[in-house]
């Protein structure tokens, strides 16, 4: 029988290693698994590697995963919002590792890894800094620089609903890197805002297709992140 | 050096009024963060324009106000939006899918510079100290058909932001269109830069003064 649902976040993500790269969805706020990330706070796995457009806010969500010092690496496009305090400290004092990836790079990297692609030429960054010591090829008179495939042990999704299959659906713009992210990681772990019956997702209309995910806990409410950083909230973990 | 520019040239409101006359009906357009956002609220009667944003979303609608603040539907700058009867919502890979792919027909973003060859430079002034951050610039750039600059001619300190070569980190190379600045507008083509048109009060020579590249006169 499948059932992907499981209880808690805790067992969700209770599989989390030291060592492992860890996909996180989100763009800002919109997206970002927060009580997954938490759940993973007070896992406590260290030395994670983490994918993930942004580098927090605040002190909660990844945020609270940088500054519980879990974090080796991250691997994002942008890692300054206007009340990111946690990433550049720590990255100042050069105890975090940045990998900085064009946004639509860093996107066509993990879909690549869920599609079996290790590898890809684009455009994007040719003649510029990020284009050094990659390698570049011309197709049809033009540059295009190779970038890998971004594969990831875990990766960590919210989404609006999912069944007991894991057919995802999401909200609005807090889809961004959801689906790709469920195709590019070993195990996808979701938050969904509410499990549904089998039959009750239109299948013409599913964006993720189960065969993506692995678990799923469903958080009815799920935390609001810019009001947690807004109030000045600081998630240090169950453990404290 | 003091520059007397108080009287002289497009406010920023014109300039973004400029960039919309240039936007045709029926175009898919991406507006990048600041002043870009801007040139949506000037676009002309009868014309019907989409705005894409690069996040995930087609039909992007005016800023959310009034307690219709949704966190989950918000625009690249993580401004809160609405979206328009029609819009339509898509992962990252898609999104840029639609930007690499050469599905975007315009693109206006600011500058740091922008050289005579139409190089970029907009997202990183090379500071050592800085967190360094891209976005999806370099994206944009290398994929949308047409791409506009927005931005004032001058720094803050009356430097010239358009030059003969880009000293800042380049976020593309041979990638600028057209230029709109506070003084003139400036089409680049074959490699060189034309003056399009001038800003009220602007002459050949006062341009010239203020512009540390070689303009060429159509």
């Amino acid at each position: 029988m499948i059932n992907k649902i499981v209880k808690s976040a805790t067992e969700a993500i209770s599989s989390v290693f030291d060592g492992a790269t860890v996909m996180i969805s989100g763009f800002g706020e919109a997206g970002s698994p927060v009580e997954l990330i938490h759940a993973l706070v007070d896992q406590g796995a260290k030395d994670l590697t983490i994918v993930s457009n942004n580098a927090g806010s605040g002190h909660v969500g990844l945020a609270a995963l940088i500054e519980n010092r879990q974090v080796k690496k991250i691997i994002c496009s942008f890692p300054r919002t206007q009340i990111s305090v946690v990433f550049p400290e720590l990255y100042q004092a050069g105890e975090i590792e940045l990998e900085l990836v064009p946004q639509g790079t860093l996107a066509e990297r993990i879909r690549a890894a869920g599609a079996g692609i290790p590898a890809f030429y684009t455009p994007a960054t040719v003649n510029t800094p990020l284009e050094e010591g990659k390698e570049v090829r011309v197709f049809n008179g033009r540059k295009f620089v190779m970038e890998e495939a971004i594969q990831a042990d875990f990766a960590l999704v919210k989404c609006l609903s999912s069944d007991k299959y894991g057919n995802l659906l999401y909200n609005k713009t807090a889809r961004n890197f959801g689906p790709i992210m469920c195709m590019a990681a070993k195990a996808t772990i979701v938050q969904a805002k509410q499990v549904v019956e089998l039959g009750s997702i239109n299948p013409e209309l599913v964006v993720t297709p189960g065969i993506f995910v692995d678990r799923v806990i469903e958080v009815t409410n799920p935390a609001d992140e810019s009001k947690l950083v807004a109030n000045n909230v600081k998630y240090h973990g169950i453990k404290y | 050096m003091e520059l007397n520019t108080k009287n002289i040239g497009w406010s920023v409101p014109e300039m973004a009024q400029k960039v919309a006359k240039d936007i045709q009906d029926g175009a898919y357009v991406n507006l990048g963060i600041g002043i870009p956002e801007m040139i949506a609220d000037f676009i002309p009667e009868g014309r019907e324009v989409i705005y894409h944003t690069e996040n995930g979303l087609l039909g992007m609608g005016k800023v959310a106000e009034g307690g219709k603040e949704d966190p989950e539907l918000v625009n690249a700058g993580k401004k809160y939006i609405t979206a328009i009867p029609g819009a339509a919502y898509f992962h990252h890979a898609d999104s840029f899918a639609m930007i690499r792919g050469g599905h975007i027909d315009i693109c206006v973003l600011g500058a740091y510079q922008v050289s005579e060859e139409g190089d970029l430079a907009n997202w990183s002034t090379g500071n050592p100290n800085d967190i360094p951050a891209v976005g999806g610039a370099m994206d944009l750039v290398a994929g949308v058909k047409t791409i506009y600059v927005i931005t004032k001619h001058l720094t803050k300190t009356g430097v010239s932001k358009i030059v003969e070569e880009c000293t800042y980190p380049l976020t593309g190379k041979n990638v600028v269109d057209r230029v709109y600045t506070n003084l003139a507008i400036l089409d680049v083509k074959d490699k060189k830069l034309w003056v399009r048109e001038l800003a009220p009060g602007v002459d050949a020579e006062y341009l010239k003064q203020n512009t540390d590249a070689k303009l060429n006169w159509a």
